[in-house]
């Protein structure tokens, strides 16, 4: 991405709390304008640190951070013009609904006509009009959400950082207010830096995903590439669901890679795409509706026979665990399509996937 | 069916017959039993600890039954006789003052009535102790009068007799009116005693002033304090918090002989300055024995009562609060003054009451080094009961305090509200 698209860069990001390990290990990310970023990782991999720094609440520990290409390691976070939702929504109790959402219009001394019309316009937009006299307390836990980004957005701030902010609502509520939040970003052409462990969200609502492990940006793209293309094991673990098998490469052909899966199992041909070379150790990653069962023998690289061990009917799909390759956690989606192949607990079948979709990745634990 | 039955009936029955309210009734009954047995031991003590001599300092605080008890005769004399009158009282009222007192002098218990008069008008008690000396080798006189004006000129002093006359009723506002510094003219009326007399309203005022000081006082240190202990982690608090409390852990007598030593004239603090060269070794500071003394003092010893309820209250406040405040462009000082102080409100007010209200009942420690310019109202009561023996003034005394107290708390209820109030 180039610099002078971006609204917000990390240069060599580190972070350290107590000076023996390293939150944050050498953070580079670029956001563009008008983007929706979202930081993706398991609790504990800084995600939060990441946005606090960038919001001025904890201070980097090496290198800089620009904000429309002026470094702001040394602006207090008043003066960086970013909106803010934290988790717990942060509403001031004390205050109503709309004087809340007039606060950060008070602090810059706009004239009151205008904050009004500002917070009825905000309370609008996130369809709370008549409840600007309501104090927080008296809201719903998705009422309250909605205040908190009307609250954020009031005064049209640059960028917005927004810290799980859904985490405390019920599933239902959650998916509701993921795509309330991804239709006002559009409309208003926000820049939104987002944070959420949670997977699907994050495909949901995402233009890019910088997906976190242990301080470090594992692979950062789109949601589909991510899901598609994953570049390491962790990646393809985390998000979506992901067939693994252990092994060692045994040849390497360029393109693709044979792979001796461990305990002599058997040997897979897969996609090269994170390994070495001969002699080293792989994960190998297979998404489950990327299998084919009972497939014309010889039509693809890689056919193993396996036994069915479970089978779950979900309606749209069957959800079948083989056991394969001497692993018995394999699952299968099988499409209920008219002429879907018939299986029963314990009966054998053919399984196949081709080499592309089977991707050889770095040997992780 | 069921429904259709039970409003015919309007009586709905549990399965073996008994209506289903009675069973209600006996279900719950059983739970309330239990829980007063479970207050019941506590109320008793409450009841014969606290309520019972409240209520019997409030009987006393008006309690003047010694008059009837003493005097049974002359009252009655007296009843006809009025207070504006220009004559003594009839020979009967001496006849009746004579066999009062020969009753009084033989049980040893009318120079009680004389001490009692004492605090109206001096003298009284010498007036008593002398008749009572007397009149036991009074044999029936001719002239009751005559006799008891031979004893003593002051039994012709009709200013005496206003007096019994005035406090011979059952009640008497006579304590109530010298807690308040006034007196009862002869007359009836009532007026300020001269300034010079007054004693009390100026120990309530500087009771008052002096406690307005120290909670103040214990705002100002102890609101850092309670901030710097809610935002560290856990462990370091609760260290903290043992040396807040360390007050209270140490012996009264170890507090105060080191207060002593440190602020006396010749006190580590004074020679410190004086050694520093801030001050001249002539005028060291006057720290103690007096109104400094009981507010560093009283600070000290108060300070946890503070710093607890706003510490409870700040662990509850989110940092997110004044996160969200600076992200939405305030400035520190605003966003404390705006966010953070109005949510600790309540921690405030709870520690500001607790400690107002220690501090104006306090007695201890303004008497071991408020020396006479920083001693309390409570040290006046002590006083009363233990030395004077003025019992019915300490109770007085004692009955404003509490009603002092009380209004305070209706005060803060009514602008603060009770039930924010956060204790520990
Ligand atoms: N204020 C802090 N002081 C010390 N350690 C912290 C602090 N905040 C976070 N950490 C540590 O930093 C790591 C990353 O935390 P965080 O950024 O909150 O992760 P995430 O938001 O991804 O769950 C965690 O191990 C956490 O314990
Ligand atoms: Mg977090």
């Amino acid at each position: 991405m180039s610099s002078d698209n971006s609204l917000v860069r990390f240069v060599d990001i580190q972070k350290s709390y107590d000076g023996v390990s390293l939150v944050v290990k050498s953070l580079n990310l670029d956001v563009a304008h008008g983007e929706f970023l979202t930081m993706l990782g398991p609790s504990g991999s800084g995600k939060t640190t990441c946005l606090m720094m960038l919001a001025g609440f904890e201070p980097a520990t090496h290198g800089e951070i620009y904000l429309k290409d002026n470094p702001i390691n040394r602006v207090p976070p008043h003066k960086r013009g970013i909106g803010m939702v934290f988790q717990n929504y942060a509403l001031f109790p004390h205050m109503t609904v709309a004087e809340n959402l007039a606060f950060p219009l008070q602090v810059r001394d706009m004239d009151k006509s205008e904050q009004k019309q500002r917070v009825d316009r905000a309370l609008d937009m996130v369809q709370l009009g008549p409840f600007g006299d309501r104090r927080p307390a008296q809201l719903s836990g998705g009422q309250q959400q909605r205040v908190a980004v009307a609250r954020s957005l009031v005064f049209d701030p640059d960028l917005v950082l927004m810290d799980e902010p859904l985490g405390a609502l019920d599933k239902n509520l959650r998916e509701q207010m993921q795509y309330e939040i991804k239709h006002i970003s559009e409309n208003l052409g926000l820049t939104v830096v987002y944070v959420t462990h949670d997977q699907s969200e994050a495909l949901t609502m995402s233009n890019r995903i910088a997906v976190f492990d242990d301080g470090i940006i594992q692979q950062c793209a789109p949601p589909e590439v991510l899901y598609e293309k994953p570049e390491n094991a962790f990646c393809a673990n985390f998000i979506g669901e992901n067939n693994r098998f252990l092994g060692k490469v045994s040849e390497d052909n360029g393109d693709t890679v044979k792979v001796e899966i461990d305990n002599n199992a058997g040997t897979v041909i897969a996609k090269k795409v994170n390994v070495g070379g001969v002699g080293d150790r792989s994960t190998l990653s297979l998404r489950p509706e990327r299998v084919t069962v009972n497939p014309e023998p010889g039509s693809l690289p890689n056919i193993f026979n396996g036994v069915a061990e479970e089978l779950i009917y979900l309606g749209d799909h069957i959800r079948t665990r083989f056991t394969v390759l001497g692993h018995d956690d394999f699952i299968v989606k099988i499409p209920n399509s008219a002429n879907h192949a018939q299986l029963e607990e314990g009966g054998t079948a053919n399984i196949g996937w081709t080499a592309e979709d089977c991707r050889a990745l770095d040997p992780s634990d | 069916m069921a429904t259709a039955e039970a409003e015919n009936n309007e009586v709905i029955t549990t399965a073996d017959g008994v209506p289903l309210k009675e069973s209600l009734k006996k279900a719950l009954w059983q739970r309330k039993k239990t829980a007063l047995l479970l207050v019941a031991p506590l109320f008793l003590f409450v009841l014969i600890t606290f309520l019972i001599p409240i209520f019997d300092m409030l009987i006393r605080s008006v309690d003047n039954s010694i008059a009837g008890e003493q005097f049974p005769g002359v009252v009655v004399e007296l009843s006809d006789w009025a207070l504006d009158s220009t004559e003594l009282p009839d020979e009967a009222t001496f006849q009746a003052l004579i066999q009062d007192f020969k009753v009084g002098a033989k049980e040893k218990t009318i120079s009680r009535l004389g001490r009692r008069l004492n605090y109206e008008k001096s003298g009284m008690s010498g007036l008593f102790r002398k008749t009572a000396r007397k009149i036991k080798k009074l044999e029936s006189p001719e002239s009751a009068t005559a006799a008891m004006i031979a004893i003593d000129k002051k039994w012709g002093n009709i200013e005496t007799w206003r007096l019994i006359k005035r406090e011979s009723g059952k009640y008497s506002s006579s304590y109530y009116l010298a807690a308040f510094d006034a007196k009862k003219n002869s007359d009836g009326s009532f007026s300020m005693k001269s300034e010079e007399q007054q004693v009390y309203l100026n120990l309530f005022w500087r009771t008052i002033r002096l406690s307005f000081t120290i909670t103040f006082l214990t705002i100002i240190l102890g609101y850092p304090i309670a901030y710097l202990l809610s935002t560290v982690k856990t462990k370091t608090s609760n260290m903290l918090i043992i040396l807040v409390l360390l007050p209270f852990w140490t012996s009264l007598l170890v507090r105060t002989s080191s207060w002593i030593a440190l602020l006396q004239k010749e006190g580590v603090i004074n020679d410190i300055l004086v050694g520093l060269g801030l001050l001249g070794d002539d005028n060291r500071l006057a720290m103690i024995h007096n109104e400094a003394g009981t507010v560093i003092a009283m600070t000290h010893i108060l300070l946890p009562f503070m710093v607890l309820p706003l510490f409870s209250v700040m662990k509850t406040i989110p940092p997110s609060w004044v996160r969200a405040a600076r992200s939405m462009g305030a400035t520190p000082f605003t966003a404390f003054v705006r966010i953070y102080l109005p949510n600790t409100v309540a921690g405030i007010g709870a520690g500001g009451i607790l400690v107002f209200i220690l501090a104006i009942g306090y007695y201890i420690t303004p008497a071991l080094v408020g020396g006479t310019k920083g001693t309390l109202i409570s040290n006046f009561i002590a006083y009363h009961v233990s030395t004077s023996l003025n019992w019915g003034l300490a109770a007085a005394l004692g009955t404003i305090l509490l009603l002092l107290v009380l209004a305070l708390y209706i005060l803060y209820d009514k602008v603060v509200g009770i039930n924010n109030m956060k204790l520990g």
